[in-house]
């Protein structure tokens, strides 16, 4: 690859951490071409960020150690150069956008001032960055560029804050672009507007872009060239199609085996007796409508989805149904009970038939409660379970129901995994036999990999158990893969309901029809017929 | 903003009265300043025409009335001591007060965060740790014995300043220096955990791969993050200091507000102590409004 602008040779590096050394990447190697883009796919802990941070200049150097290996460009080795020469590359040649543009945006300067803050920290003079800032804003397709400028990063939505970014680190438009899981936090439509925003853009500049994802979707969507990493080390490098298609690799063909969306649908069992019957739910945050009135039935053994952007009131929905939030008028029949209006005493009851397993295990279980007190707790609050030995039995029970061991009994949140971690809050949810089990965002934290196990272990617990699931998620493809049933939610109302089978493949709803078609198919070939479609139309 | 302050105004207001209240009636519990402003061989009637003359014989819910009446014309009475208004009084002592504690928070304020933020940014280096020690003995030394050891080393043995008094700017620099030493370590110790937070902020990391240089990344996109919680800290030793640093101006005989109170309070002036108290509870809530504007001002996420 004699055309390489970028080049990572043999890179390997070290972290020093208190238990030993961890090998972060060993001998990677990739590089970059002017209009290209590569992709770099992993999961969490893969490595796949080390490589870039390495490039720019980011690694915490103790605890990192640069073991060996060199990274090219402009005929320069940038592991070498000084710290001062390697500043001077940083933002006007190699650029590099992140994740979270919140945490990553200055929360106390305007961005205005962290855009021409690009331009002046290189030497351009200010009234010059602040003509470019005002063009690249409206470029990146923010309103109203001089109002946006004087405003502060938590006043934009996640999708424009992203948006805010690209335009800085194109101030001085730059040879390569590095975007770290630049869409991972935003909507479906978001994130396909924001990634159609930087193909645009790179067709504009020529820039080389490095995108550092988890997300197959986005490599299909997107990626030239895809390289996918697995702890630390490449496991395979190729074309997008080449991978998904054909991949050689044991660890790339089961990450994309594992990628969802491509399952079986499910059938509802339409003899089931109804559970839950939900009327005309409103809530209101100041003038904020989160429900404007939501009705539907859940029945016994019903896997349920509800989908929606961000603010759509689909937590909301949640929130309500198990009084941790009292809805502000209509009702929710629980075996004829009314959720919204019950007494304290009779909600405690409820409360062990319907429990909650939140979207992020380490901050949702107590990090000081060891595995069995996490189980057990529920029972000291419902007096079940006198008996300490057996209780002892039945969590070991749970925690192989939900594929742990016995020997996890007495370890603490912060010993597991991320997935294992939502593996202990499923088996807490299921120590009070509870007939539904809302499942807010569970599985949208964890990997791939991971997530297709978690949901087959909620399948399987739904089939053994009759066990009914309120599935609230954002994840398309984990949705036609669990669910029996869909909801889509926009603005707080319910814009449509059907059957799974329904919803994907005859969705009759132009809200869903567009929510459908930005959600990212793994496979490159379906993404190139929908771009195609897209030009056409 | 603007109703921000007003409601702060408000609440500040509401916590005066209260104290001015209780200030009252605690103050006339603690004895008859008859017995001891006379002397100890004071006949009866001496006392009597002395509680007259003060309105010390009324019942005391007419003294509270009169009080109170006079409170809102700013007229808190005659010094018993001094025989002259004691908010006169007061004011005086503030004049010596106000410029040693605001000279003294300036040097702090500058100084621990200039060293506090080097140290955060060089944390486990040297400099860190020799900031981290002198911070330690700066928040944990007696200033009692600071002062005397510093006026018996600095005064007396090499004889650059003068023991105590004022009248000079020489008289100024001890009490400073004593009074410098304990805000400064805690302020210190503030700045550089809060900016060993910051800089592992995200926003730092986008700085830095935007070709930002250190000392820009550490003064400007780090510091006024970092000082959130460090405002706090510095308004908290403010005010200890607005309310007259008692064992320093005694030690130096420097006629503040600390020294004032104290000597009112063993003499049972109580007008003067009353003014002092009420003089000091209005610039300490002065100080917090001033805390919570210059919240506002630093970070935007509080003004609206």
């Amino acid at each position: 690859m004699s055309d390489a602008l970028l080049t990572v040779k043999n890179l390997t590096v070290d972290f020093h951490t208190a238990r030993g050394t961890v090998h972060a990447v060993r001998n990677v190697s990739w590089s970059v071409s002017r209009g290209e883009t590569l992709a770099i796919l992993g999961e969490s802990g893969s490595g796949k960020s080390v490589s870039a941070s390495a490039v720019m200049n980011l690694l915490d150097i103790p605890p990192a150690e640069i073991v060996s290996g060199e990274i090219l460009y402009e005929g320069k080795d940038l592991l070498k150069v000084s710290p001062e020469e390697h500043r001077a590359l940083n933002g006007k040649k190699i650029a590099m956008i992140f994740q979270d543009p919140l945490g990553h945006l200055n929360p106390v300067y305007s961005v205005g001032w962290q855009i021409i803050e690009m331009m002046t920290a290189h030497g351009r003079p200010k009234d010059l960055a602040r003509k470019r800032a005002l063009e690249l804003i409206a470029r990146v397709g923010i309103p109203e560029p001089e109002k946006a400028m004087k405003k502060y990063p938590h006043q934009f939505s996640g999708g424009q804050r992203q948006r805010l970014m690209i335009a800085m680190a194109l101030m001085l438009k730059p040879d390569i672009l590095i975007a770290d899981e630049p869409t991972t936090a935003l909507d479906v439509t978001i994130q396909a507007e924001v990634l159609a925003l930087l193909k645009e853009l790179q067709a504009e500049t020529g820039m080389a872009m490095v995108l550092i994802t988890h997300d197959l979707g986005v490599v299909a969507e997107i990626a030239d060239r895809v390289v996918v990493m697995n702890k630390g080390v490449i496991v395979e490098t190729g074309t997008p199609r080449e991978v998904y298609h054909a991949p050689k690799h044991p660890y790339t063909q089961r990450l994309i085996s594992a990628a969802p969306g491509k399952g079986e649908i499910k059938l509802l069992d339409e003899t089931s007796p109804v559970l839950l019957r939900v009327e005309k739910l409103q809530k209101t945050y100041g003038n904020f409508d989160a429900l404007k009135g939501v009705s539907f039935n859940l029945t016994r053994g019903q896997s349920l989805a509800v989908v929606g952007e961000s603010g759509s009131g689909k937590s909301t929905l949640a929130r309500t149904l198990l009084r941790l939030e009292d809805a502000d008028s209509g009702h929710a029949y629980w075996k004829d009970k009314d959720l919204i209006t019950i007494g304290q005493r009779e909600l405690l009851t409820v409360r062990r038939e319907i429990q909650m397993v939140f979207q992020d295990p380490t901050q949702s279980l107590n990090p000081r409660m060891s595995v069995y007190d996490l189980i057990a707790e529920g029972w000291d609050i419902h007096k079940l379970m006198p008996n300490k030995a057996e209780r002892r039995k039945r969590v070991i029970e749970l925690l192989e129901q939900v594929g742990l061991a016995a020997e996890h009994v007495d370890r603490y949140p912060h010993q597991f995994s991320g997935g294992q971690r939502q593996r202990i809050a499923i088996a807490r949810a299921l120590a009070l036999e509870p007939e539904l089990i809302i499942c807010d965002e569970a599985v949208s934290a964890l990997d791939v990999s991971i997530q297709a196990q978690v949901v087959a272990l909620l399948d399987g617990l739904r089939q053994r158990l009759g066990i009914s699931f309120i599935f609230i998620a954002h994840d398309l493809g984990v949705v036609r893969d669990f669910a029996d049933t869909v909801i889509v939610m926009k603005s707080g109302e319910i814009v449509e309901m059907g059957p799974t089978e329904q919803i994907f493949d005859a969705p009759r709803e132009p809200y869903t029809q567009r929510l459908l078609a930005a959600n990212l198919d793994p496979d490159p070939d379906v993404q190139a017929e929908r771009r195609a479609a897209l030009t056409d139309a | 903003m603007i109703k921000m302050i007003g409601q702060r105004a408000i609440a500040s207001i509401l916590s005066l009265l209260v104290l001015m209240v209780l200030v009252f009636f605690l103050s006339r519990l603690t004895g008859d300043p008859a017995v001891l402003f006379l002397p100890i061989d004071a006949t009866e009637q001496m006392k009597e025409e002395f509680r007259r003359l003060h309105g010390l014989d009324l019942p005391i819910i007419q003294q509270f009335w009169h009080y109170i009446v006079d409170l809102t014309q700013l007229d808190f009475g005659d010094s018993l001591r001094k025989a002259r208004p004691a908010l006169d009084v007061v004011l005086e002592a503030y004049a010596w007060t106000l410029p040693l504690a605001l000279i003294t928070m300036s040097l702090v304020v500058v100084a621990a965060i200039v060293l506090g933020s080097l140290a955060a940014f060089n944390v486990g280096g040297f400099f860190d740790r020799l900031v981290s020690i002198i911070s330690l003995i700066g928040a944990s030394a007696p200033d009692f014995w600071i002062a005397i050891v510093a006026i018996v080393v600095f005064s007396i043995g090499l004889g650059w300043v003068p023991t105590s008094g004022v009248g000079t700017p020489w008289h100024w620099i001890l009490p400073i220096a004593v009074l410098f030493i304990r805000p400064f370590g805690l302020v210190v110790q503030v700045v550089r955990g809060s900016m060993l937070s910051a800089l592992s902020s995200l926003y730092v990391k986008t700085a830095r791969a935007k070709g930002v240089k250190n000392t820009r990344l550490i003064f400007v996109h780090t510091l006024r993050n970092g000082m959130l919680p460090v405002i706090t800290v510095i308004g908290d030793q403010a005010a200890a200091m607005l309310n007259g640093a008692v064992i320093v101006e005694t030690i130096f005989g420097f006629p503040g507000i600390g020294k004032l109170m104290i000597d009112s309070i063993l003499q049972r002036d109580f007008n003067v102590v009353l003014a002092a108290i009420m003089i000091t509870a209005l610039a300490i809530f002065v100080m917090n409004i001033l805390i919570d504007i210059a919240y506002s001002v630093l970070d935007p996420r509080i003004r609206n």
